[in-house]
């Protein structure tokens, strides 16, 4: 057995990263560095609005005001924020009407990624909207979805198509003020996706998008903006996988939820940003903020898979505003080698009878560290609300590290908190069990965590719970010592 | 012509600085039920464990041999792919993974070193109809999650299915007679005798004479303190019932 677990570290010190590939488009890049002039380069490049180039403006200046924070539980070298590019968009752009259209190299991407279109178009009900580097290329199932009144583009083309919507609700479930990254985000975003669902509609497919980082040294500010309006339904499943890099890429997205009255939005992510090396050099930062808001009787699912990215920092969050309001996070965390991940939820309830829940299973491998960081917070109306919390870690090596921060804050004594913690290691026992049945190890390992976090898979789109299976399966190939 | 499956050979181990097994020699011919008996802490469960290819044990002297390969040195997939089966004294629970995928994946991993086809769904879900009434398991069991939240009996009787559905060369069943009730235990022997044939072997590891009714072995060996101590045919048991282990062992104290 020490035979083969050697055999299986060599394996994966040969293994280079699987979606370690570049695609080679020819760029159109902005010159290194941050100041007002990228700003107005930025926003003259994709003809914008003067409220949204004020609105970048503003951020950038506040921006310039905050300070970096270090409160979560990872350590890396701070990025040079004038040391990035900040634009760059593929050189032949064009409208494109049909996949046809689409340059061959990005499908021949796509179908490394295992989303051949050719699959998609067949695969009812997957519309998908692929942003290469910063610039949407690709955008199917517009028509179908046209009739229904929901609208899907990216977001470049709300602004330019349905500025009033994009007016209305950007920055108001995360104000630049927010954070760090996420004023950075909004005096720099590139492009992203926008989504509007009509009163009364449910989406009849799940909405895809496709993210990528592209070119060297590109940090991709991405930005998303959900509406589902009163009483309609959306699933919304968004994936990434990016090329080997040795230096580090910054990725700073922020994404709005807004689920009106009786409003209701999953939204699902895998992430798998390239993680780095097993020495620990290379990988994204990924440091995301994502929000939605809930109002009366609506209820927002936040679930992610979390694989990739050398440092995580990412809080899916919901406000539960809205009188009898649900808000849900499911989240699968694994950090492998040397990966960091701090993430977690908030869970602001401010309406009356709302109601959340929160699971959330760590898996570290290697020297990796893994924290889970939640805020539960009542607010003073929010009377009979209630959380429940289930935090658990699996830890697979005696080298990695798991943490959890719960912090709850109760303004309201007529609301029910329960929080719940495991840590376990991965069994011997359970290995040489499944060994003993002719089931190898990296099988072995990929069944048991997999059993580990089935209550979070579950909850994923049946397309995307195969993928993310995969990914942990990859993602903790050789790990256990 | 008996044909020999298994041969261990003055095999020694040791876990850390402790030695266990201390020069075990044993054949098993095809066709053979043979039944190991012997105080607590005597190293029965160390010798299936090493049987099965545990490496947390440390082998130190000796070889053993399956099917004229030596397989000292063999992990134990391998092993089970070969035809080694271990009923776990104590199985272990596998939260979140079904019976059902737990078996396909095993089945399917052995499909694949022998470069065959996975199973397909149907004849798969045949089989487990078919070995599940076997053992009487309930019907339930086979979409829980393995072993998890099982009563004793349960798990001995979910061993005794997993072997039906792996169809082993070499059985080792490692005291699945204790934590069974009468009823439980004619089943569960009911279905080990069934599986038998003159390709396969059945080692019985037990405490209890009691299982022996029912499984009848060809020969009995005592382990004591890492070593076979006698060796003998089915009435040594009934002997071992009666007397104790004492007068073998030679150990006074009560
Ligand atoms: N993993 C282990 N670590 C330390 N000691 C062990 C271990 N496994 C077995 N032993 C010791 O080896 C001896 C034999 O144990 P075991 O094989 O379980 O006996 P039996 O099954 O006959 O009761 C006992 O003294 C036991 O304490
Ligand atoms: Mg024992």
């Amino acid at each position: 057995m020490s035979y083969t677990e050697k055999q299986l570290k060599e394996e994966l010190d040969n293994k280079s990263y699987e979606f370690g590939f570049v695609t080679d488009i020819e760029s159109e890049k902005a010159p290194n560095g941050l100041n007002k002039d990228i700003i107005k380069l930025i926003s003259t490049k994709k003809s914008e609005p003067d409220w949204l180039l004020n609105y970048r403006l503003k951020a950038f200046e506040i921006w310039q005001t905050m300070e970096e924070p270090n409160w979560a539980h990872v350590k890396y070298e701070k990025p040079d924020f004038q040391n990035i590019s900040y634009y760059s968009a593929p050189k032949k752009k064009k409208e494109l009407k049909s996949l046809d259209e689409v340059d061959p190299e990005l499908l021949k991407t796509m179908e490394k990624l295992g989303i051949s279109i050719e699959e998609q178009k067949k695969l009812s009900g997957v519309a998908v909207d692929f942003v290469m580097d910063s610039v949407s290329v690709a955008t199917s199932f517009k028509e179908k979805l046209g009739e229904l009144g929901i609208i899907f583009c990216s977001f470049s083309e709300a602004v330019k198509n349905h500025p009033e919507l994009v007016k209305k609700y950007m920055g108001t479930v995360i104000p630049f003020t927010d954070n760090y990254y996420a004023a950075l985000n909004s005096a720099v975003f590139s492009d992203g996706s926008f989504c509007y669902i009509p009163k009364g509609v449910k989406c009849p497919m799940e909405l895809s998008t496709y993210f990528r980082i592209n070119e060297s040294g590109t940090g991709q500010f991405e930005r998303t903006l959900l509406i589902a309006d009163e009483s309609s339904y959306v699933s919304y499943l968004e994936g990434c996988t990016a090329p080997q890099r040795d230096e580090n890429q910054l990725h700073a997205a922020v994404v709005e939820l807004i689920a009106l009255d009786q409003a209701e939005i999953k939204y699902s992510t895998v992430q798998n940003w390239y993680p780095g090396d097993d020495k620990g050099l290379g990988g994204v930062y990924n440091f995301v903020t994502k929000r939605g808001i809930c109002g009366y009787r609506s209820k927002i699912s936040w679930t992610q898979v979390e694989t990739g990215s050398a440092v995580t920092w990412k809080y899916p969050s919901c406000i539960l505003k809205g009188n009898f309001s649900i808000g849900e996070f499911y989240s699968v965390a694994v950090t492998n080698n040397f990966q960091q991940a701090d993430t977690g939820t908030k869970m602001i309830h401010v309406g009356k009878n709302t109601k959340s829940t929160i699971i959330s299973k760590g898996i570290s491998a290697g020297k990796s560290q893994n924290s889970y960081r939640g805020l539960v917070k009542i607010g003073k109306g929010a009377t009979n609300s209630r959380n429940f919390s289930q935090c658990d870690s699996l830890l697979m090596t005696d080298q990695c590290g798991a943490h959890t921060f719960p912090y709850i804050e109760c303004e309201n004594s007529s609301a029910t908190v329960e929080h719940e913690a495991t840590t376990s290691k991965i069994g011997e026992d359970q290995l040489f069990y499944c060994l003993q049945r002719g089931i190898s190890e990296e099988k072995a390992i990929s069944l048991i965590v997999n059993g580990y976090a089935k209550e979070v898979l579950n909850k994923l789109p049946m397309e995307f719970a195969v993928e993310a299976q995969k990914l942990l399966e990859i993602s903790l190939e050789g790990s256990v010592g | 012509m008996k044909e020999l499956l298994v041969e261990i050979k003055d095999l020694e181990c040791k876990i850390g600085d402790q030695e266990i097994l201390k020069g075990v020699n044993l054949k098993v011919n095809k066709g053979e039920v043979h039944a190991i008996m012997g105080p607590n802490g005597s190293g029965k469960s160390t010798l299936s464990s090493v049987l099965a290819g545990n490496d947390n044990y440390e082998i130190t002297e000796g070889s053993i041999s399956f099917l004229g390969e030596d397989i000292t040195e063999m992990s134990p997939e391998e092993r089970s792919w070969k035809g080694m089966f271990l009923a776990f004294q104590y199985p272990i629970e596998i939260p979140g993974v079904s019976n059902i995928n737990f078996l396909r994946t095993a089945l399917n991993e052995r499909n694949k070193f022998f470069g065959d086809d996975p199973i397909p769904a149907k004849d798969f879900l045949k089989m487990v109809a078919e070995k599940s009434g076997l053992v009487g398991l309930d019907n339930r069991l086979k979409n829980r999650s393995v072993n998890e939240g099982f009563s004793g009996g349960e798990k001995k009787r979910n061993e005794i299915f997993q072997m039906a559905m792996l169809n082993p060369k070499l059985s080792i069943l490692d005291e699945t007679d204790s934590g069974l009730d009468i009823d439980a235990l004619k089943t569960v022997a009911n279905g080990v005798n069934k599986l038998k044939s003159a390709e396969n072997a059945t080692i019985v590891i037990t405490h209890y004479q009691r299982l022996l009714d029912y499984i009848v072995p060809d020969f009995v060996h005592v382990l004591n303190d890492g070593k076979i101590i006698k060796s003998g045919d089915k009435n040594l048991a009934l002997e071992l019932e009666k007397k104790g282990y004492d007068w073998l062992t030679g150990n006074t104290t009560k």
